[in-house]
């Protein structure tokens, strides 16, 4: 089994009991509130119709270990959504950006 | 004074010139300053503190720490019991009161005592095999019974006066332990300048040191602590907080500590919490917490007068007491001449059992000039006693215990050591697993972490000189790690040279293990080698296996004293190496921890935010009958003098549909929402459309979950073209507001909309009834409210007593209705002047109580019926769901079993019986004798009596129900008994056409 390297502490953006909010800074985990697996994306209109398409989105989610791409809302601050890549192992997060692709752009 | 018979004339921290009196067992003795309950105890020479868990046993003070497993006594009484707590923790203070534990009629005499005659009969794993017959029995006879019998002290039942509180502390370094590796720990990162918290357990900082008879540099070791805590005091960075456990280590280098600010002075103690809760936040932080002794297992060993060999020479050093005159030490390691040679020099007889050989000892040093016999290769066979231990059999070690080879040596205090057991846990409570290094014979941590240090005792590291240096290491370290300079001198000369550590593992003392042997691996649990062989022989050998099969390690104490010889009995008896059994898992909490603490400031009316109307002063002083809401505290009803509730709803409920009522919704979630797209956005959250909805007109609107199930429902205004105000569910407006956040931020970033809640900033009410326009045409000034001018579902701004209302013709009762919407601060003035102007209609303030009647009888859905699990379909509600555009859960909610017609639906039921009640939660079947979940065809979900039709009604959902209107069914409640002929009707029973609220 290969083991995670735990990353030096100059990259990490924060440990599961605190989450740097690129608005309000390095903030205790109990202002967020979790919301499950960021990588999953709402089917366009394109292919709208398809139920399948519409069930993987609603209820399929891969169980992984390691690293996980995941929304968090920072609901006791700004109200960001947010993605953090957390590792569901170590708990230790990786990155915290804004949800908001444009926001995220003038970030 | 009582008889403060073993304490020594000299010697030790407590202050001879004061005495504190306390209570035990109804007793009184006294202490002296400095005293713990167990050193008082022992001063007056009391040995029995308690009895056992299992069998009831007499049991003694084993220990001077937080491990101690017997000594347990309950503290204080009424709200202010405590059970559980060790002695040996408890300060002496004036109004202590302590009493035994799990023994009636008394310690002394103990009628439970029987237990241990059947003992052969009380194995591990007796509970799971005997009562299991008949099932029954179990819950009415076995449990409360063996709930008796077993267990440690009584919780009470009276609420707890004193405030306990919670508080965070960020610093660079935590130091756990202020003994001497955590002292000189916390000096050198402090000197570096580093913010430092340095927190120990007790009241005196020192660790062991305080009960150690050493020099460092050429000062008694007390004094040498006293220079060292006067350094600290002088660095401004360095934060000591005493009397505080760090209980757990949690992700991040955050940690749980509880201080016991207030646990030593008499109660009440003014403005002081009782206990502080810390949440401690750092970079760094270094374990000094030093080792545990670890008892040696025999037969008896658990009688009253055996002890630790280290707690005997800490209450003879630290405490000026003698526990025994007549002493046998059984020891493997080094550590113990120590003792020898202290209880010795304060005059007690002491014979030493070594299990090792004379060539493998480095102790004798110490004891050379003491006149002390030492019996090498030899071990305590069984100990002897009732209610304190008076003899000793020790036997050659190896050997078949006989009576040629056998001595019996008389003693009043027995003392053990098998080594130490570093105190790993906040090392290992995130999850990292100790390995067992044999040159100590002891669990340590090897896995390093990023910021975590360990220093002293806890890292396995047990010589004096050493144990100093690499607290001063690790300080440095830490406060290197974030960049400051520590002074690389370490700040003392000399200290004592002592002979280097060494220990042989005895995990047991070989004789005792024959069935119904005493020979106590966990003293606290009752736990013996017989028990861990059985666990083993069926084939739970294992360490987890058998920590459950056997309770090992599971007593308040988590097995600080067991666990190990536990692992050494069990690798023995399998064969296995200590590597392959396996370690139990290490969790917080470290020591047992008040579930006041714990809870802090949040209990009674604190125990979750309240939320209040801005007319909520007015409702009280009405005499309101308030109920939850979500938050919200809401008026239920107003009850008159004499009027109970049924009676107090009828009336709000008839005064309503007569004349006219008044009901306070402030508390409904509402959201403003602004911007060119702010239209389009809500048609992308509605089933139903409001883009092109007309400025100044409200609809009714409903929001679904992506799977196509009901979220929410409201209204949605329009008051400009790029304004809208929505109105959601009292319970879920958080919910619904972070959905739509998501929606925005994530979903459709694109959209140019901004909204916020608005819910405070409104205080609303609802007037509602035949004269509604009668009454608000009084109020609003200047205002045509005709039916013409402000027709159902349109808006007007106006102003009521001067100030700014928004007027929306909505109605949830089935009456000519209006909302008013005020801002806050004008709420009451609005209330105020609504009611005044409807006295002459004796308008009724009327609560959620008659408002739930009302909508019931007019079919509209709430809480109950959007549970989750209902589509818009299911409710009657499959018109509103728009065709032409994509809204959330459009897709899913097309899935051909949610449209399939035998779904639940929404129906209204009536009861056939006149008189007949229609119970909430009841089932719906065909026939009346339906037993079973698969015959349900669907359940009650609202009933309420209805004054305005004189019976029961009740909404429901109906698997099919919309085709099923003047079918006759029955409800069901089995857990009553209770079986109702229905009859399945329109869900609206009131005013269908809705002429009354369109009048």
């Amino acid at each position: 089994m290969k083991v995670e390297q735990a990353p030096r502490l100059a990259t990490i953006e924060g440990i599961a009991m605190r989450i740097k909010c690129p608005w309000c800074g390095d903030r205790p985990l109990d202002e967020f509130s979790y919301s499950g697996d960021a990588t999953v994306r709402r089917p366009d209109e394109a292919s709208a119709a398809d139920p399948a398409v519409w069930q993987d989105y609603v209820y399929l989610r891969d169980n992984p270990t390691g690293r996980h791409i995941e929304y968090w809302q920072h609901a006791g601050g700004c109200r960001s959504w947010l993605i953090v890549e957390r590792n569901i192992t170590t708990h230790e997060i990786h990155t915290v950006s804004l949800a908001n692709p444009q926001q995220r752009e003038s970030e | 004074m009582g008889g403060n018979g073993n304490r020594l004339a000299e010697g030790g921290l407590i202050d001879r010139s004061t005495s504190i009196p306390f209570q035990f067992n109804g007793r009184t003795y006294t202490g002296h300053p400095g005293d713990t309950l167990a050193s008082a105890l022992i001063a007056n020479d009391i040995h029995l503190i308690g009895r056992s868990f299992k069998y009831h046993r007499p049991r003694g003070i084993y220990s001077c720490g937080p491990e101690e497993p017997n000594a347990l006594v309950t503290l204080g009484a009424g709200g202010r019991q405590e059970p559980n707590i060790p002695a040996t923790m408890v300060e002496i203070h004036e109004g202590l009161t302590a009493r035994s534990q799990n023994c009636w009629p008394s310690v002394r005499f103990d009628l439970l005592a029987v237990n241990g005659l059947l003992k052969p009969l009380f194995a591990a794993g007796f509970y799971y095999k005997t009562f299991k017959w008949p099932p029954q029995a179990w819950l009415k006879l076995y449990e409360p019974a063996i709930r008796r019998a077993a267990g440690l002290g009584h919780l009470g039942v009276h609420p707890d006066p004193d405030r306990y509180e919670h508080a965070h502390a960020h610093a660079d370094i935590l130091v756990v332990g202020g003994g001497p590796a955590g002292l000189m720990a916390a000096h050198a990162a402090g000197a570096a300048g580093a913010r430092v918290i340095l927190a120990d357990e007790r009241a005196r900082l020192g660790g062991h040191l305080l009960g150690e008879n050493c020099e460092i540099d050429g000062r008694p070791s007390p004094e040498w602590i006293d220079t060292i805590l006067h350094d600290l005091a002088g660095m401004e960075t360095v934060r000591i907080l005493n009397r505080t456990s760090v209980f757990g280590r949690y992700d991040g280098l955050t940690f749980g500590a509880v201080e016991r600010v207030a646990d030593h002075l008499d109660a009440p103690f003014d403005d002081l919490p009782r206990q502080r809760s810390w949440t401690f936040h750092v970079k760094q932080m270094i374990s000094a917490s030093g080792a545990f002794e670890r008892p040696l297992v025999f037969e008896n060993n658990d009688l009253p007068g055996i002890m630790l060999a280290g707690a005997a020479r800490a209450y003879l050093n630290q405490f000026g007491v003698l526990p025994g005159r007549r002493v046998l030490i059984f020891t493997n390691n080094d550590d113990t001449y120590r003792t020898a040679r202290d209880l010795v020099h304060a005059g007690a007889h002491v014979t030493l059992i070594e299990s090792r050989t004379e060539t493998e000892t480095n102790g004798r040093s110490l004891i050379a000039e003491a006149d002390v016999r030492v019996f090498y290769n030899h071990v305590v066979a069984k100990a002897f006693g009732g209610k304190r231990v008076v003899r000793a059999a020790i036997a050659p070690l190896g050997q078949q215990a006989d009576t040629a080879s056998t001595i019996s040596l008389e003693c009043d205090l027995l003392c053990v050591s098998g080594g130490f057991d570093p105190a790993i846990h906040l090392l290992s409570h995130t999850g990292a697993r100790p390995s067992y290094d044999p040159s100590i014979s002891a669990y340590v941590m090897t896995a390093k972490e990023r910021g975590v240090h360990a220093a002293g005792g806890a890292a396995g590291c047990f010589d004096l000189h050493t144990v100093l240096q690499e607290g001063f290491q690790a300080g440095r370290a830490a406060a290197a790690e974030l960049d400051f300079t520590a002074p690389s001198e370490l700040p003392l000369a000399n200290v004592e040279k002592s002979p280097t550590y060494r220990v042989s593992p005895l995990w047991r003392v070989p004789e005792c293990h024959s069935p119904g042997s005493s020979a106590y691996v966990d003293l606290q649990n009752d736990v013996t080698v017989a028990d861990l062989e059985l666990a083993s022989r069926e084939g739970f050998g294992l360490a987890e296996h058998a920590k459950r099969y056997t309770t090992l390690g599971m007593g308040t104490d988590q097995g600080k004293l067991s666990n190990v010889n536990a692992l050494g009995i069990l690798a023995g008896m399998s064969g296995r190496d200590l590597e392959q059994t396996g370690t139990t898992t290490f969790r917080p909490l470290y020591t047992p921890v008040s579930l006041g603490a714990l809870a802090g400031q949040k209990r009674g009316k604190h125990f979750r935010p309240m939320r209040k109307s801005a007319m909520h002063d007015w409702h009280k002083n009405r005499g309101a009958v308030f109920t939850h809401a979500g938050l919200w505290l809401r008026p239920y009803y107003y009850p008159r003098a004499g009027e109970d509730f049924a009676a107090a709803v009828q009336r709000e409920v008839r005064a309503t549909r007569s004349s006219v009522g008044m009901v306070d919704v402030s508390t409904l979630g509402k959201i403003a929402l602004k911007g060119p797209d702010a239209g389009a956005f809500l048609d992308r959250l509605y089933i139903n459309s409001f883009a092109k909805m007309k400025i100044g007109r409200a609809r009714y609107g409903v929001m679904l979950r992506e799977d196509g199930m009901v979220l929410d429902d409201g209204t949605v205004s329009r008051l400009a073209s790029d304004h809208y105000f929505i109105t959601v569910t009292t319970v879920n407006a958080p919910h619904v507001l972070q959905h739509m956040e998501f929606c925005h931020q994530v979903l459709w970033p694109g959209l140019d909309v901004q909204f916020c809640s608005v819910t405070e900033h409104w205080a609303a009410m609802a007037v509602a009834g035949p004269n509604a326009r009668a009454v608000l045409s009084k109020a609003v000034k200047g205002l045509n409210l005709s039916n013409d001018a402000l027709p159902v579902l349109n808006i007007v701004e106006g102003t009521i007593n001067g100030a700014m209302v928004r007027l929306f013709r909505i109605s949830f009762s089935g009456e000519l209705a209006y909302e008013i919407y005020t801002p806050a601060d004008y709420g009451q003035s609005v209330w105020d002047a609504i009611m005044a102007a409807g006295k002459d209609y004796c308008i009724a303030p009327y609560g959620t109580e008659a408002m739930t009647v009302m909508r019931i009888e007019k079919g509209h859905v709430a809480g109950p019926e959007l549970d989750g699990r209902t589509t818009a379909r299911d409710l009657g509600m499959g018109r509103m769901m728009s065709a032409k555009k994509d809204y959330i859960g459009r897709w899913l909610a097309a899935r051909s079993a949610l449209e399939d017609p035998n779904r639940p639906q929404l129906v209204g039921l009536t009861p056939v019986r006149q008189g007949g009640d229609i119970r909430m939660g009841a089932h719906l079947v065909t026939t009346p004798k339906a037993r079973g979940p698969n015959l349900s065809q669907g359940h009650v979900t609202t009933s309420v009596f209805s004054p305005t039709l004189g019976h029961a009604i009740g909404l429901a959902l109906l698997n099919g129900g919309s085709a099923r209107h003047g079918e006759r069914i029955f409800a069901v409640y089995p857990l009553r008994d209770e079986i109702e002929e229905v009859e399945v009707v329109s869900p609206v029973f009131y005013d269908p056409n809705g002429e009354r609220m369109r009048a």
